[in-house]
């Protein structure tokens, strides 16, 4: 079982992005689920939003308190209580930022990878509007290879109709900017 | 062909209706539940589903417009949460007392107050008198499938049912459903005008006064129609399992064949307490969960057969009768099993309320709570997760 915990902000699209990524994960065979911890919806507020993905049924509908990967759309949000919580040892966080993943590591104690990039700057480019939650995706699915790029793409025209060329643009760029970084820490 | 997708449980649900090939919806929009009817209204806007679409002003209104609606022959939904429901009340009565079959989704979440939107059983519980049938969905999965078995359940019993759903944590998880062939649906259901009572060349009043010389009989017809779709119940679960290759009774048992100790409970946390019972199984505790699918008819029988042996039952309640001798399915569950020639010890629990996670260690606790009652007998009703 693979736990994902999102961060980010209202309108963002954190929610969106875990279910978009669930549902690729379940058009490929497998088993998953995207939830929130749904809150009064407001734009700005932080969002918290889950995905699981296993090759067998998943039964438990808890929270996700200890993900494998910390997926964070907003980087101002890592100085938030709780952001980094739980993140297994050797766990993976994507992270939208201009800077350098070493700027970050301190926050993240347990992290075995770093997923670094500027994913505002890519929405803002591509879409016009600083919508990141399908430019983090394509970081996403460079640090992990969790679903095929193209699976993605395919829900994407499902989901999006006349926008999705766009963001299936955003995703592509995404995953060829991102940025990888070790940390050596282990399992 | 069978087609697996990736949607939410209130999509699954507004799919299941679109294959219902309802004539009429009536709804108004509450927190958790509004994507369903969006969902449904996008389908009559772009001609998928043909049925008349009422915007109404209340949830007052719009179980009002569905019992008129379906006085008329036609096939009938609407859907709500909460506050909607508790608005619906008076009305509910009507809707089993006028025998009409109306399919509602009730999204469960919180009543206020405080204002909350999130999930726990509370609504539905406190409609649980008012001669509805009650069917609780735990995936999204079950949302489709129970919300298809309940047109067939209401057009042959004459009573209208609830198809209940877990706010958040069922109606807007993403999770794979099957969903069946448009066709196989419509040879389970098959549309056709029901019994035409109400029409322009049929026209007379309905539900007018009953004085005490006819109410009594009145209403205990609609008791009497309630206590006997037991066995509809049955049939239809068994004609839908063969159909569409699936294994729902009114009660699922896990663990039971050796438990000592059982967790009882409705909707979606079945899956949490399963998972818990099989890590606790394995380290050789007699543990079990029973779920119940079926609330009303209450399946009184199914659940002593299946605790029967159990020392001690844990009944986790997400609702709660304030000043009562025990909360809604604590109740239920202790006058189900007071028959039993050696009944088991009954330990209470309140948990979930208001939406707040339960995590693995509230199941732990729950289930270690209930081994202690094996023992010791049962102690006052455990708030689980309730900070002091």
């Amino acid at each position: 079982m693979l736990e994902i915990r999102w961060h980010g902000r209202g309108g963002q699209g954190a929610v969106t992005a875990a279910e978009i990524l669930a549902t690729g994960v379940i058009n490929e065979g497998k088993y998953a689920q995207a939830f929130a911890a749904f809150g009064p919806e407001r734009r700005g507020a932080p969002v918290l939003a889950f995905t699981r993905i296993s090759d067998s049924e998943i039964l438990t509908r808890c929270q996700i308190y200890e993900p494998d990967i910390i997926v964070i759309l907003d980087k101002n949000l890592c100085t938030m209580e709780g952001v980094g919580d739980g993140l297994k040892k050797g766990g993976t966080v994507v992270l939208n930022t201009n800077q350098k993943a070493e700027d970050f590591l301190y926050m993240f104690k347990n992290a075995g990878k770093f997923a670094t990039i500027d994913a505002t700057e890519i929405a803002l480019r591509e879409l016009g509007t600083p919508i990141t939650n399908t430019s983090i995706l394509g970081a996403l699915v460079r640090a992990t290879g969790v679903v095929r790029l193209e699976t993605l793409e395919e829900v994407m025209k499902q989901r999006f109709g006349q926008y999705a060329e766009k963001n299936i643009s955003a995703v592509r760029s995404a995953f060829k900017e991102t940025a990888l970084f070790e940390t050596g820490e282990r399992e | 062909m069978n087609k697996k997708v990736g949607i939410s449980g209130n999509y699954a649900v507004a799919y299941a209706v679109k294959m219902a090939d309802v004539d009429m919806i009536a709804a108004y929009p509450i927190t958790p539940q509004t994507t369903i009817v969006e969902k449904l209204s996008e389908f009559v806007a772009n001609g998928e589903l043909d049925a008349s679409y009422m915007n109404v002003e209340s949830e007052h209104s719009a179980i009002s417009a569905c019992i008129g609606a379906s006085l008329t022959g036609a096939r009938v939904f609407t859907a709500t949460s909460s506050q909607g429901l508790a608005l619906m009340h008076e009305i509910l009565f009507m809707a089993s007392a006028l025998r009409t079959p109306i399919v509602m989704a009730n999204v469960n979440r919180a009543l206020s107050a405080p204002l909350n939107i999130w999930n726990d059983h509370s609504d539905a519980m406190a409609q649980r008198d008012s001669g509805w049938i009650q069917l609780w969905a735990r995936s999204a999965q079950e949302s489709f499938d129970d919300t298809i078995e309940a047109f067939k359940i209401a057009e042959e019993t004459r009573l209208p049912v609830m198809v209940n759903l877990d706010g958040y944590i069922v109606s807007h998880m993403y999770e794979p459903v099957e969903l069946p062939d448009e066709e196989d649906v419509r040879k389970f259901i098959p549309s056709r005008p029901l019994e035409n009572r109400v029409s322009i060349k049929n026209a007379h009043a309905v539900g007018v006064v009953g004085p005490p010389e006819y109410y009594y009989e009145m209403k205990y017809q609609a008791i009497d129609a309630i206590e006997r779709s037991r066995h509809k119940v049955k049939e239809i679960e068994n004609d839908f399992n063969r159909r569409f290759g699936k294994n729902y009774r009114e009660i699922e048992a896990y663990g039971m064949e050796d438990a000592e100790a059982a967790l009882i409970l409705m909707g979606s946390i079945f899956g949490s307490a399963k998972e818990i019972a099989n890590d606790l199984r394995g380290k050789g505790r007699k543990v079990g969960v029973v779920s119940l699918r079926v609330f009303r008819p209450f399946p009184a029988q199914e659940l002593r057969e299946a605790l029967d042996g159990v020392k001690a039952v844990g009944v986790v309640d997400r609702a709660t009768t304030p000043g009562g001798s025990g909360n809604p399915l604590y109740t239920e569950i202790a006058t189900a099993l007071y028959g039993m020639p050696e009944r088991p010890a009954i330990q209470g629990f309140v948990a979930g309320l208001g939406g707040r996670d339960m995590r693995e260690d509230d199941f732990r606790l729950m289930y270690s709570a209930t081994e202690k009652a094996a023992r010791e007998g049962a102690g006052r009703c455990i708030y689980v997760g309730l900070r002091e």
